[in-house]
């Protein structure tokens, strides 16, 4: 017992001894319920919602003023003919577009009924059913509203409910382009950020530096295998996807490819400048997956929306790559967008990866100190 | 006759640690030099000073006409540097690890094949085998291929016998020697005092300070004593004896006899007697040649007076 | 007389798949004394120091070690011995004070045995003012004497030191060497193993091994005047070879 117990007390004094152990025990649960706490919501708030009226009167009036002014929606575009809706919805700003038809209110007293759709993006399955259904409560809210008014009791505003993209909202429609992301960032990074500080902890990185190599070879030259190889590994789960969950490539495969070798540039070249950055290979691992991990899987936009965080996570998650994957990857296979649609966030990639590259090059130790 | 090195002044600390203190020396074109000094000394600090990897705290050096600093860029092009560990990629073979080298300095193991001929020879039938499948000495004998596949004019080894058996020991130093008639200059750091014998000259460190540089005779010679050498079966009893004796000055335990120094660097019959009491009956004490290790030890403890 | 045998090997072979490692190891070792066990790398030693220690078990023979037999008890043959290794024997993050109770913990030593004994150990290294030290700021030397001083703080019948005084200045070395002569004289067998030829010769007897088998026992003395060698490195390189691989 005196030897188990001399034991269990060494165990504590080097978990107290190691600043960085401290660290994990304590600072990342902390920071864990944070992160869940403000980003996990499901609830829809402030939801961008286009209208096409067709009918353009006091009934449409209302009611549109109804669904805006509910605290969960807010008002985008006025469209003006259907081919708008794709458009809209495809740059993604708007989660929904709600179509009245044409004599809406006249119908609704002659007729006793009125037509309306509610046309919500089924790439994000979750937030398209929340927001349908919210947008439903609401019209059922107004239906009891007018019931009691001239237009009579038996009137009735009939919302139909249409999915674009997702007409049979399977989830892996969202959770497959989502881990994508997440593993493509995860792996490169990681097999980078190991390569380097490998050579670091072996010694041999010691004998590379007297030597005519110069830093940008030594980097690039770490790059390049991983960056060739992980082209076989993009189109292996591509094919994986659309043969095992039946997700469609609809838009170009060639720009989905280029694409995702930039993504995967991007990573790699992050993982280069974790490795300088760390000195052990143990640090590496830390900063590349453990680090990375959450953030990417909470703060992406992977599964929780961005537009439901807290403005401050907003802010952090505009400096996170996968965020702006996750929108080209689900335009051009689902939506079927074209380049002109995700050019920004492109522009966005390209440009995190001359500053990963350049920065690793420039934190790049020539010396040994 | 171009000096390869020139040191003046050089001092490295790392935090609180004061590495390497003032350190000042000379190494000749074509000789081969050796740093003798334990753990802790300051060699391998000193070492990845003289190969660019570290910036002295104060001081100036220059390597092969560069200043260590400033010139570093073509100093890397031009020194063959072994470290403490060996460094060789474990996953890749022999064969690879060399051609590795080769090609970064821009050459081919062919060009420069007579150069390491010797060496490699020992360890060609194994080439396909991976590095970290290999033992102690045919690690070395790789190690030091691949630090000079590309003909410098400076050799760095950093403890190269460090670890590795006596025979490969002794083979390695056969090795060095064959070297020198391809005017490399060579500079070694070892913990082993005998393989002082083995350089041209040498330079004795302990606690970041240079305590003598030499010929390895020269500094044998410089033992400012007499030494004696005694022998008895009963070797603790023996050192415990004739260090309570009053007129010893230093007595050291040197393998099977006991190095002495007395007052007056003489001493008389009476000793015997002292040491039968003592219980040590078939003691022998007789005038003994001073080695290196003498003198060092006699550095260390003026050091430690001063 | 006879001299107390604390380790008897006989026929000890150790096989790794087809690989022989120890072929047919034959030797015993007395009470209080220094035995040295010397090889080229690969010969074989440390596969011996593993079974003797019990961390591994032999392929066939008969090992006693302190009277327990090698591989019908290996477990209880740890409460006998001392074990000092080169790379690490105390831990860095932890003061010296801490690693001596923390070992007399481990070896089941009664508090206030541990309490003295830290005490004579501290007072006998002129430690005192280390006491509260992290090992990581230590010098080599002072660390090696510590460890070696706790590898038999509990007094053990035997003591295995794997290369005790690698890298360690010559003065240290040498202190290192008469802390052993001193154990070794209070009964302690000592079983150690070194690069350092000269070390060698402090040993009252010394084994080579070489390619897994014994190819010298004796006293330093009786083997120079065999091999008419003036040293023991001599005669290790005359008869010791190094494993061609």
């Amino acid at each position: 017992m005196k030897r188990f117990l001399g034991f269990v007390k060494k165990e504590f004094l080097h978990i107290f001894r190691d600043f960085r152990t401290l660290i994990i025990l304590f600072g990342i649960p902390a920071a864990q319920i944070l992160l869940f706490g403000y980003v996990v919501s499901t609830d829809v708030k402030n939801a961008g919602v286009a209208f096409l009226d067709l009918s353009k009167d006091e009934t449409t009036q209302k009611l549109s003023d109804k669904i805006c002014s509910s605290g969960f929606f807010h008002r985008t575009d006025n469209l003006l003919n259907y081919n708008d809706i794709d458009k809209v919805l495809k740059k993604g700003k708007v989660k929904a577009v709600v179509v009245f038809e044409e004599n809406f209110g006249s119908n609704l007293i002659s007729k006793g009924k009125a037509s309306m759709s509610i046309i919500a993006d089924g790439s994000e399955p979750n937030t398209a059913t929340l927001v349908t259904n919210y947008i439903t409560a609401i019209v059922t809210d107004f239906n009891m509203e007018i019931a009691g008014t001239s237009a009579g009791s038996g009137s009735l505003v009939v919302p139909e409910v249409k999915m674009f993209y997702n007409p049979s909202l399977k989830g892996h429609f969202m959770f497959v382009p989502g881990v994508i992301t997440l593993i493509l960032i995860l792996i490169c990074a990681l097999m980078t950020s190991v390569t380097i500080t490998r050579e670091k902890e072996f010694g041999t990185m010691e004998v590379l530096l007297v030597s005519p190599l110069k830093p940008v070879q030594i980097i690039l030259g770490k790059v390049m295998p991983y960056f060739i190889l992980s082209f076989i590994n993009v189109i292996m789960i591509l094919l994986l996807s659309w043969l095992v969950f039946g997700l469609p490539v609809k838009g170009s495969v060639i720009l989905l490819l280029a694409e995702s070798m930039l993504y995967i540039l991007m990573s790699l070249s992050l993982g280069i400048l974790i490795s300088t950055v760390s000195s052990t290979m143990q640090q590496a691992i830390f900063i590349s997956l453990v680090g990375m991990m959450l953030p990417t899987i909470l703060l992406s936009g992977f599964i929780f929306p961005i537009e439901n965080m807290p403005e401050v996570y907003g802010w952090i998650s505009s400096v996170l790559p996968p965020r702006y994957f996750i929108v080209i990857i689900k335009n051009i296979m689902i939506k079927g967008t074209g380049f002109i649609y995700v050019w920004k966030e492109t522009l966005i990639l390209v440009v995190m990866t001359v500053i990963f590259i350049g920065l690793s090059i420039r934190n790049f130790k020539i010396r040994l100190q | 006759m171009q000096k390869i090195i020139e040191a003046s002044g050089i001092s490295k600390s790392f935090g609180v640690t004061m590495a390497l203190k003032d350190i000042s020396f000379e190494v000749d074109e074509s000789e081969i030099f050796g740093f003798i000094g334990p753990d802790g000394a300051g060699k391998t600090t000193l070492f990845r000073i003289i190969s660019t990897l570290l910036l002295p705290d104060k001081g100036e050096m220059t390597v092969l006409g560069q200043d260590c600093v400033t010139g570093f860029r073509e100093l890397r092009k031009n020194i063959g540097y072994m470290p403490g560990r060996f460094s060789l990629y474990q996953d890749l073979s022999v064969e690879e690890n060399l051609n590795f080298y080769a090609t970064v300095f821009g050459t081919t193991v062919a060009e420069n094949y007579d150069l390491i001929s010797d060496i490699y020879s020992h360890i060609e039938p194994f080439k396909k085998r991976l590095a970290g499948k290999l033992s102690g000495g045919m690690k070395q004998k790789l190690a030091l291929s691949c630090a000079l596949i590309h003909k410098p004019a400076l050799l760095v080894l950093d403890e190269p016998t460090t670890g590795v058996d006596a025979v490969s020991r002794a083979e390695f130093w056969d090795m060095l020697r064959k070297l020198r008639q391809h005017n490399i200059t060579i500079i070694v750091s070892t913990p082993y005092m005998d393989e002082a014998m083995r350089c041209d000259r040498v330079a004795l460190i302990q606690n970041g300070k240079i305590l003598s540089v030499n010929q390895p005779q020269k500094i044998k010679e410089g033992f400012s004593r007499k030494l004696f050498s005694a022998k008895a079966p009963e070797k603790y009893t023996l050192i415990n004896a004739l260090r309570k004796y009053p007129e010893t000055l230093t007595a050291y335990p040197f393998g099977d006899s006991v190095h002495v120094t007395f007052t007056g660097d003489r001493f008389d019959n009476k000793i015997y007697e002292y040491l039968r009491a003592q219980g040590i009956s078939n003691a022998t004490i007789v005038e003994s040649e001073a080695g290196i290790e003498d003198r060092f030890l006699e550095l260390m403890e003026k050091e430690v007076k001063a | 007389m006879t001299k107390d045998i604390v380790i008897s090997v006989e026929n000890l072979v150790k096989k790794f798949g087809g690989f022989v490692a120890n072929d047919n190891l034959n030797f015993e070792v007395y009470r209080g004394e220094i035995f040295g066990f010397l090889g080229a790398n690969g010969a074989g030693k440390t596969t011996t120091i593993r079974i003797l220690s019990g961390l591994s078990s032999p392929t066939s023979g008969k090992v006693i070690v302190a009277g327990i037999d090698a591989s019908k008890q290996p477990e209880k043959i740890k409460n006998q011995i001392g074990y000092m290794c080169q790379k690490f024997s105390l831990y860095d993050d932890l003061t010296v004070k801490e690693n001596i109770m923390l070992y007399g913990g481990i070896y089941g030593m009664r508090k206030s045995l541990i309490r003295e004994r830290t005490h004579e150990l501290l007072e006998k290294l002129h430690f005192e003012e280390y006491e509260n030290r992290l090992i990581s700021d230590l010098p080599l030397g002072l660390k090696q004497k510590l460890a070696f001083s706790v590898a038999v703080l509990h007094e053990p019948k035997i003591v295995f030191l794997d290369e005790p005084t690698g890298g360690v200045d010559p003065i240290t070395r040498r202190q290192f060497w008469e802390m052993i002569y001193e154990t070794a004289s209070r009964g302690i067998t000592i079983f150690v193993t070194t690069h350092y030829m000269d070390e060698a010769e402090y040993c009252d007897r010394i084994s080579i091994m070489s390619e897994g088998k014994i190819v010298a026992l004796n006293t330093p003395f009786e083997l120079k005047r065999l091999y008419n060698a003036e040293s023991v490195e001599d005669v290790f390189i005359k008869i010791a070879r190094p494993v061609k691989n």
